[in-house]
């Protein structure tokens, strides 16, 4: 087994507001093997995006941000500005939602592009640059690159627009690519299309991803491993295989339980949707225990209520390499069962 | 989903759109102002909405459907065609009748955040409509219907005097969905509804439109870009493309049988929460983006980007035709059928 | 079946209900828990004492003329000294002060219904009337604010009233312009399109829901206006166009006390106190009004007060 790409350990963000004190992400630990795909899933609030803002240094200094984040053996908590700015756009890649504010309306793509590589010294001077902008245009299927250069950001339909921020986020070659919410804004055809895109510049690359969002059918299609969290927690993790088709803890198999279905097996009439009852919590007001416990239809074990379960292996699973966890006191595999029942 | 009395509702037609079309003016910067174009929004559409039924309304962006709902219920001003609402023609309207139908036909809008007047409370915000038409008139009469309403969309009564920023999302659209129904209605407009919730907050909305549909006897149209939650809603499912009804049929058989290569590109690219699947599926991945509404191609619209476009295509603008019973498609590759293109417009495309 | 399984009894954040009678006393209570604005109150509800009780309040009349008693410095009869005729300053700051406000409140007022008005239209309604309104409004604006106020003098005579209806006038087009900014971006909101689909009135939309919302700049300029209307009082009776002798008005003592600034100071620096202080009451009570009225202003003040740790429920089960 290789040495992962990112390895993440307990790791922590509070913050002090006016309510109180926000515990945005609480202890959260996964790793990150080179090539692999692994998404990170949650609704809003449940602290996914945070935690990878994290580990780039892009929170307010207010933060305060405990724990360990391990990429390529140095930890990104512990380095200084100067040098977590060598990291980020060299070593680490960064697609967010909406790239009409990650691009520069007032900068042409070309700039955007050259900028970036002449900085991290990747090239020679500005026409190698140049050049090897186009490349990298080129790559991610942008219609005429070389005219692409001199454009604008507005001058571009949101695909494409994206797909140069994912040129820029690629034109380091980097080992990780972080998306955060990269597709959320598209259209599903457009989705689509960068879906695609990212899978096939990860296997010319073998770059490692890290893919946060909430849609769960972008998960089931890019990614290898997946990670649900909850109130800033991990509360399953495993393959793509075990967490949807035998989903473990009571929040997965709720989330997996509340989709709309495009295609329903049996021709009957479309099921009934098992809504979860209630709204998470306040990072200012979380339980003592299970951080999901008040909303939790199963309950399986009185113990949850006052402490907050461990990660614990999911006995009865594919038995593969990969270890299907949730934090559960009773034995999930028991309660494990298929998606849609 | 059909109304509580049973599966006959669906003969009767409560709205009916012929040649519906809504063009917004592009006018040029100088100090003239000419007209240099024009924003095809909705760009001719036949529409029925049966009593009952709920349609669901699917496209991507920029496709016109936004607008179809609100020029079906006159909130943007149609530019030709007409519609009518339960046979009378709403487009020659009235301003007193006009007032008169938005009672009876409503709609809920898609940002919870911004669709309830941060300055007014959410009693007062439901209680609005029965204020404009004179309804349960007296403070108590008035007061025990809000709190009936609120208690109907699951949100306690004693929560009336509260403002719109005391709630989260869901409980925010659940306000929406309440002052929509204040007047009782008979027809609805979910305009992207559920777009701005989380996941586990829209099914329990869906859960809800659902269950007051039963309960009221409601018509619903469904906007909406997210396919998996118009196929679980809808009786029927319509397809826009650029301005255009591309395909309608049942939602069963327009999701398990697209007909139209942009519905079957549309529905081959949604994500499904099914990794075997996924591995499984072969994706119809469209080429280059969608051409501008100022800019239609000539016959087919959607033939720039077709993987099946043939001859006919610039040259017939295809018309709904029925490829299986209750089930039409826009597109020559079941017959050429259509108007044609003016010669001089053919030229230049 | 599913709406009765999940109910939302409670929302997420709870803030205790208040019936509608008590929202009024809780706002005045918020008003005075920041101290600049509480320093705002005290003051203006000072002044506005001191205007109505004048009378009662003044040691002396506004003219009691005692040569034999001019340019004594502030001491044991005099607080503030007298004047170069013997007049007790401290009355006529008094005195003055009842003028400072009639002319600020009423000037004002005039500006913001005339003003209020034509920007609701110009903005809801736009097009012509639009144009039409703006154009005039632009004429207005275009003259510097003192010279419009000397020039309506010029046609109707100097004097206190008139002096009100010259700095009315010049603020118009200020309130105009502030109010159809502030209407342009409220009418596109999605609560206003949300209410026009159950059938509002343009007359129900424009007073309920887009005035309330285009409020904040405009009282936040009301307060503004009224400071500058003090001082525009001020100007116009020190040029001699406005208050008239022997009538008391701040901006009129500053100008008689010019000239004596080296030998009796006081006979300018206090009215020139008083104009500095009332004007920066009405800009710190312009702030804190505009955020006890903007209902999540409000809830960020009222958590603030509250103790920091309060317990909530962290949601509700199935």
């Amino acid at each position: 087994m290789s040495e992962p790409v990112l390895a993440v350990e307990d790791l922590r963000v509070r913050m002090d507001t006016p309510r109180g004190t926000a515990h945005i992400v609480n202890g959260l630990s996964y790793s990150v093997a080179p090539g692999e795909t692994v998404a990170v899933v949650g609704e809003s609030g449940s602290g996914k995006s945070v935690s990878v803002m994290a580990l780039l240094g892009l929170l307010p200094k207010r933060a305060e941000v405990t724990g360990s984040a391990r990429f390529r053996g140095r930890d990104l908590l512990a380095m200084r500005e100067r040098e977590l700015r060598a990291v980020r756009g060299d070593g680490v890649g960064m697609v967010f939602q909406d790239p009409m504010t990650s691009l520069n309306p007032v900068l042409s793509i070309g700039r955007q592009l050259t900028e970036g590589l002449l900085a991290h010294r990747r090239v020679s001077g500005k026409k190698e640059a140049r050049e090897r902008a186009a490349q990298l245009l080129a790559d991610v299927g942008l219609p005429d690159p070389r005219a692409a250069l001199d454009r604008f950001p507005h001058e571009l339909s949101g695909g494409m627009r994206q797909r140069v921020v994912i040129a820029i986020a690629l034109a380091g070659d980097p080992a990780l690519l972080i998306a955060d919410e990269a597709t959320t804004a598209l259209d599903v055809t457009v989705q689509a299309q960068i879906l695609d895109l990212v899978e096939r510049l990860q296997a010319e690359h073998a770059t490692a991803v890290v893919w946060i969002t909430h849609d769960l059918g972008v998960v089931a299609g890019i990614a290898d491993r997946v990670l649900v969290m909850y109130g800033g927690r991990c509360v399953e993790d495993g393959t793509v295989d075990d967490v949807f088709e035998r989903p473990a803890h009571p929040y997965t198999q709720g989330l997996l339980g509340s989709l709309p279905q495009l295609h329903d097996g049996d021709g009957g009439g479309p099921r009934e949707l098992v809504a979860i009852g209630g709204t998470p919590p306040p990072p200012t007001d979380l339980p003592p225990g299970c951080v999901f416990w008040p909303r939790c239809p199963v309950r399986g074990d009185e113990r949850c209520a006052g402490e907050q379960p461990p990660l614990t292996a999911v006995g009865g699973g594919g038995g593969g390499p990969v270890p299907h966890r949730a934090a559960t006191f009773y034995d999930a595999a028991r309660d494990a069962g298929e998606v849609g029942s | 989903m059909s109304t509580a009395a049973g599966g006959n509702a669906h003969d009767d037609v409560l709205v009916r759109a012929r040649g519906l079309q809504v063009h917004f003016p592009v006018r040029s910067k100088g100090l003239r102002r000419e007209r240099t174009g024009a924003v095809r929004a909705v760009d001719g559409v036949d529409l029925d909405i049966r009593r009952g039924e709920t349609l669901g309304l699917v496209g991507e962006s920029g496709c016109g459907k936004s607008t179809l709902g609100n020029a079906l219920l006159r909130l943007v001003e149609p530019t030709a065609g007409r519609v009518e609402f339960d046979g009378t023609d709403v487009t020659a309207l009235s301003a007193k009748a006009l007032r008169a139908l938005r009672r009876r036909a409503v709609m809920v809008f898609q940002d919870p955040y911004a669709s309830l007047d941060p300055r007014t409370t959410v009693g007062q915000t439901v209680a609005e409509p029965l204020q404009v038409h004179g309804l349960h008139r007296g403070t108590e009469a008035r007061a025990a219907r809000v709190a009936e309403l609120l208690e109907l969309v699951g949100l306690d009564p004693s929560v009336a005097s509260r403002y719109p920023h005391e709630f989260s999302g869901g409980q925010r659209q659940r306000v929406g969905i309440a002052r929509a129904l204040a007047g009782e209605p008979d027809f609805v407009v979910c305009d992207e509804a559920i777009a701005s919730l989380d996941v586990s907050v829209q099914a329990q909305v869906l859960n809800l439109l659902r269950d007051l549909q039963q309960r009221l006897g409601l018509t619903y149209l469904f906007v909406s870009h997210d396919l998996a939650a118009v196929r679980h809603v809808s009786d029927r499912i319509a397809v826009m493309y650029l301005g255009r009804v591309v395909e309608v049929g049942a939602a069963e058989d327009v999701s398990a049988r697209p007909q139209h290569p942009y519905a079957q590109a549309l529905l081959s690219a949604v994500p499904l929460p099914d990794p075997a699947a996924e591995r499984r599926r072969e994706r119809i991945v469209l080429s280059g983006d969608v051409p501008s509404a100022t800019r239609v191609p000539s016959g087919c619209r959607f033939r720039t980007r077709c993987p099946r476009a043939f001859a006919p295509c610039p040259d017939v603008d295809p018309a709904l035709q029925e490829v299986e019973p209750a089930h039409t498609a826009a597109c020559h590759l079941h017959g050429v059928v259509g108007v044609p293109v003016a010669a001089e417009e053919r030229a230049g495309a | 079946m599913s709406a009765a399984q999940d109910p939302v009894a409670v929302p997420a954040r709870r803030i205790s209900v208040r019936p509608a009678r008590g929202r009024f006393t809780t706002a005045l209570k918020l008003l005075l828990t920041s101290p600049p604005t509480l320093f705002a109150t005290l003051v203006v509800i000072g002044v506005v004492v001191l205007a109505l009780f004048d009378e009662l309040i003044a040691p002396t009349g506004y003219n009691e003329v005692d040569v034999q008693q001019r340019l004594l410095p502030p001491g044991a009869g005099h607080w503030f000294g007298t004047d170069d005729l013997g007049r007790d300053v401290l009355s006529r700051v008094v005195l003055g002060a009842a003028v400072s406000l009639q002319v600020g409140a009423v000037a004002v007022g005039f500006s913001l219904l005339v003003g209020v008005t034509v920007g609701l239209l110009a903005g809801y309604y736009g097009r012509w009337l639009d144009t039409v309104l703006m154009r005039l409004m632009d004429v207005l604006f275009a003259f510097p604010a003192i010279l419009l106020a000397i020039a309506v003098i010029a046609i109707l005579g100097p004097g206190t009233t008139n002096a009100m209806i010259a700095i009315g006038i010049t603020y118009t087009p200020v309130f105009a312009r502030v109010t159809r900014a502030a209407v342009l971006g409220v009418k596109e909101s999605v609560f206003v399109r949300a209410s026009r689909s159950v059938g509002v009135s343009d007359a129900r939309m424009l007073l309920r829901h887009v005035l309330p919302n285009a409020a904040p700049p405009i009282i936040v300029q009301t307060s503004v206006s009224l400071a500058f209307a003090v001082l525009a009082e001020a100007a116009l009776s020190f040029v001699g166009l406005g208050t008239q002798p022997p009538a008391p008005s701040w901006g009129r003592m500053l100008s008689e006390g010019r000239s004596y600034l080296e030998d009796a100071w006081w006979m300018a620096v206090f009215p020139g106190l008083a104009i500095v202080l009332l004007v920066l009451a009405f800009n710190l009570l312009g702030d804190g009004l505009r955020d006890v009225l903007d209902p999540q202003q409000r809830s960020a003040l009222e958590a603030a007060r509250a103790k920091p740790r309060r317990r909530r429920r962290a949601g509700v089960g199935a």
